[in-house]
């Protein structure tokens, strides 16, 4: 196999490219929109001196013209800094870090569910083409396509907490609690099972109908035909053959899903009061708070770029033909 | 006598009353009583929930509600006010006031500390009202303009020297409008970026533990709290929920004990009243009490004749309103501009505009906006405030009634800083609804809306209809000075005639606000404060 360094270098050339136009146009859309943060804390505060609010935009630098706000930003990111979030009087990066193991606990874990229970389901469903267990699947996959998030999120809530007393309504651990770290690992599962599993549902029901799809196509190829009528068993036919040829655009689609994961669950983020990163930057929106917003967005579109490039090297992987050029 | 030695004067009456009446009282309910009852449990954790989460943690730099109420609770104040807005002393145990309303001289308590063990003194008395309140509280330039000096003759004495009479001095002391800060930590640097601001040093009764955005805030008992015994509670959490119906059941399950304002949708309400651990209260709410007001911008030539502003009034519902958006939650205002709450200074001795549609059509007529072949005099727009859907469903009722007059009014959806710049920046809006908090005096609560001083670009709240009548920023500026309490309710009895008259903004409807607790909550409500109270007071009882 061909060194990667180049490859992967160009790679990063190119995202880094990237990263900051998506800057450049995040804070020219922001900008776009009325209103800045002082006139929200103005709004917040219910009434104030004008005196007050003009030292406000000084000490937050928005009485400075558009771009030297934007060169501004640029400079500090050169120098690994986000910036302060004013509203938040607290730098962006803690509130970025301090948000991110939580979004990534939650994500990994759907993602993981759904892509493992995608996986079978879909090889079940292909391997029963139009059999009762086929439809059955298909229906619940697209039945949990199609429901709202936050209402199947709320049903969880309803059944599983207020009926039932099983799990806890919402949060990320036992505010106040004195834990070992086992029983800590414990505590944050338990709250994580409701909106991890709503969040996978969606999920796996996307994987499932991608799985059976591409399983059938490839059923469909020459090659399978030819170890049927060698006489493999069609165990085999369905793990060794087809599986891993059904597998590759899955790949990609987790490649993009984990695209999403740092802004992709506000709902589910909002309807079980998990403190990930969607709804900060969410927030940060209404909140006209600039520099979070670009900060979260900074690190959401790295991510990207990051992923991406792994994916394609898992890819060159699983499928030799396809190689790094 | 000064309205502060009036207020001194009942308080004492009262406390005397109360002490004297306690004996009999007891005696009489002494069958009834449980060991329970007499004294509230020590111990417990109270979980609350609360959104939008606070940006800070001191309400002495911003005085949006969520940080009043989680600031009130490790922050107090000199004093704090029971329902009829009697003092109570919190840090100030005594005042006196001079005859001439310009010296108020205050007593401090001893053997305060902070929450890191150092001493508490009248150099943070000092400290609190000239280098933070007035230079850096949102309102503080306003509320303390005649502030002077403050002067600390001992250790636990603060003398306040004052430029003119200031009747509303002391409605503005309590901890969550007023908290008294720590000067050995803000002393040095620039205040608002403390890092104190998130993670605050007070004398309250509970201390900072942690906070955690986009989960909650974790507050401590305060041991060394100097009102012995209390706080009963060993932990106070509040959780930052974004979602009703996630609050809901949260409240449902018994995760949270204590929710108020906005925690549920008012169509919810009942629902969850029918619970039978839950107790639906409007109880406790003098002091932070709101008022949803309808502004015309007089900027607009359609508005500038009063017999359409009075046309307008005669044409909006308000018992429709208060009965399907705010299921009845609200009083339909038949008053002037302050809040029914307020006793003190509440009127309905104003013009009236009784729902009717007739008249109102025949006030546009004789204003010259005839109705058209269609039945149609003129369309504007309306902007409303976006925190919370009752503003939005008014909006709508207000289109279906103004329909019905020959009006069309288009609805103008935004977010907050959209708003915000919209009606007090670029004056670009024709009708406005929203809300205002009257906060204990109309100096602090309601000056703002009427007085042509208040017309100031970029502030939210204050003047946005441009409204301007000299008799009326005569009164204001009167009431502002007048030392004598029934002069004062007099000058705001005709200040309030004048702004139903005029009509630049008018009340829809009074909120009664509401707080949701499960029944093993005591202790809640018990001052004119509520929410913003500091929770001494509150036990779980099992």
């Amino acid at each position: 196999m061909k060194s990667l360094a180049p490859y992967v270098m160009r790679r990063l050339g190119h995202g880094v490219i990237t990263v900051a136009a998506i800057i450049v146009l995040n804070f020219i859309i922001l900008h776009l929109a009325p209103g800045d943060t002082v006139d929200l804390l103005a709004g917040e505060f219910g009434a104030a001196d004008p005196q007050y609010l003009a030292d406000l935009r000084a000490r937050f630098g928005l009485d400075q013209p558009i771009y030297i706000q934007l060169g501004q930003y640029f400079w500090n990111v050169l120098q690994l800094d986000l910036g302060y979030s004013f509203r938040n009087a607290t730098p962006v990066l803690n509130l970025i870090l301090a948000r991110l193991p939580a979004t990534l606990i939650l994500m990994l874990t759907a993602i993981l569910v759904a892509f493992t229970a995608g996986l079978l389901l879909g090889v079940v469903s292909a391997r029963r083409v139009n059999t009762l267990t086929d439809d059955v699947i298909s229906v619940l996959a697209l039945l949990f396509y199609a429901t709202p998030l936050f209402w199947l999120g709320l049903m969880g809530i309803v059944l599983f907490s207020v009926k039932l007393g099983w799990l806890p309504t919402g949060g990320m651990y036992t505010i106040g609690g004195r834990f070992n770290w086992l029983q800590s690992i414990l505590d944050v599962g338990r709250h994580l099972i409701l909106p991890a599993m709503t969040l996978a549902l969606y999920h796996m029901a996307i994987y499932t109908r991608l799985m059976r799809a591409s399983m059938l196509e490839v059923y469909n190829l020459d090659y399978i035909r030819t170890a049927r009528s060698k006489g493999v068993m069609p165990r085999r036919i369905a793990f060794r053959h087809v599986l891993p040829n059904a597998v590759l655009p899955m790949v990609t689609m987790v490649g993009i899903q984990i695209g999403t994961l740092l802004g992709g669950a506000v709902m589910i983020e909002t309807v079980f009061n998990w403190p990930g990163l969607g709804r900060l930057a969410f927030d940060a929106v209404f909140q006209r708070d600039y520099n979070l917003l670009l900060g979260t967005m900074l690190f959401a579109s790295s991510l990207v770029v990051v992923i991406n490039i792994f994916t394609d090297l898992i890819y060159a992987v699983l499928d030799p033909r396809i190689g790094i050029k | 006598m000064t309205p502060f030695d009036l207020m001194k004067a009942k308080l004492t009456r009262r406390a005397f009353a109360r002490s004297a009446l306690i004996p009999v009282a007891a005696l009489a309910l002494a069958p009834m009583m449980t060991p329970a009852m007499s004294q509230p449990k020590q111990g417990g954790v109270m979980t609350m929930s609360l959104d939008p989460e606070p940006s800070i943690l001191v309400s002495a730099l911003n005085s949006a509600s969520p940080v009043y109420v989680v600031s009130s609770k490790m922050f107090d104040g000199l004093v704090t006010y029971d329902k009829d807005f009697n003092l109570i002393p919190r840090l100030a145990t005594a005042w006196t006031v001079s005859d001439d309303g310009l010296t108020v001289e205050f007593k401090l308590r001893d053997g305060v500390t902070w929450h890191d063990g150092k001493p508490f003194t009248s150099e943070d008395v000092q400290f609190t009202f000239m280098e933070i309140l007035k230079k850096l509280h949102p309102r503080g330039k306003g509320t303390f303009a005649n502030l002077q000096s403050v002067e600390t003759p001992d250790a636990h004495t603060a003398v306040f020297k004052l430029a003119a009479p200031t009747p509303y001095l002391m409605r503005a002391l309590a901890g969550a409008e007023s908290p008294i800060m720590p000067k050995h930590i803000y002393k040095d640097g620039d205040p608002m970026r403390n890092p104190a601001n998130t993670a605050p040093v007070g004398t309250g009764p509970f201390k900072f533990g942690e906070f955690v955005r986009g989960s909650h805030l974790l507050l401590q008992r305060n041991e060394n709290y100097w009102d012995k015994g209390k706080p009963y509670l060993d932990q106070l959490i509040i959780r930052f929920i974004a979602d009703s119906a996630s609050r809901a059941a949260a409240l449902e399950s018994g995760e949270v004990q204590y929710g108020a304002q906005y925690v549920v949708p008012l169509s919810d309400v009942a629902r969850l009243g029918k619970n039978p651990t839950l107790e639906v209260s409007t109880d406790g709410w003098e002091y932070n009490t709101s008022v949803n007001y309808f502004e015309f911008n007089l900027r607009k030539p359609q508005w500038q004749d009063v017999r359409v502003r009075q046309a307008i009034a005669h044409a909006i519902d308000k018992d429709f309103i208060v009965k399907n958006i705010w299921h009845d939650f609200a009083t339909a205002a038949k008053g002037g501009p302050v809040t029914i709450k307020q006793s003190d200074f509440y009127t309905d001795d104003v013009p009236q505009y009784e729902f009717d549609l007739k008249k109102a059509a025949q006030l546009l007529d004789e204003a010259g906006y005839k109705a058209g072949p269609d039945g149609k005099r003129f369309s504007a727009t309306i902007d409303y405030s976006p925190s919370g859907d009752t503003f939005r469903q008014t909006a709508e009722i207000l289109r279906q009634n103004l329909a019905k007059i020959g009006i069309t009014l288009t609805l103008r959806a935004q977010d907050g800083p959209t708003y915000v710049r919209r009606v007090w920046t670029d004056n670009d809006f024709d009708l406005n609804i929203y809300s205002v908090s009257n906060i204990a005096d109309p100096v602090i609560g309601i000056q703002r809306l009427f007085w042509s001083k208040a017309i100031q670009k970029g502030v939210a709240y204050s003047n946005g209809s441009s409204y301007s009548n000299p008799e009326m920023d005569r009164l204001l500026e009167a009431g502002m000075v007048e030392n004598d309490p029934e002069k004062r309710r007099q000058i705001y009895k005709q200040m309030q005639q004048i702004a139903m008259t005029d009509l630049p903004t008018f009340p829809i409807v009074y909120i009664d606000w509401f707080s949701i607790y499960n029944k093993k909550v005591k202790g809640l409500n018990t001052t004119a404060l509520g929410l913003y109270e500091n929770f001494s007071d509150v036990s779980i009882e099992e």
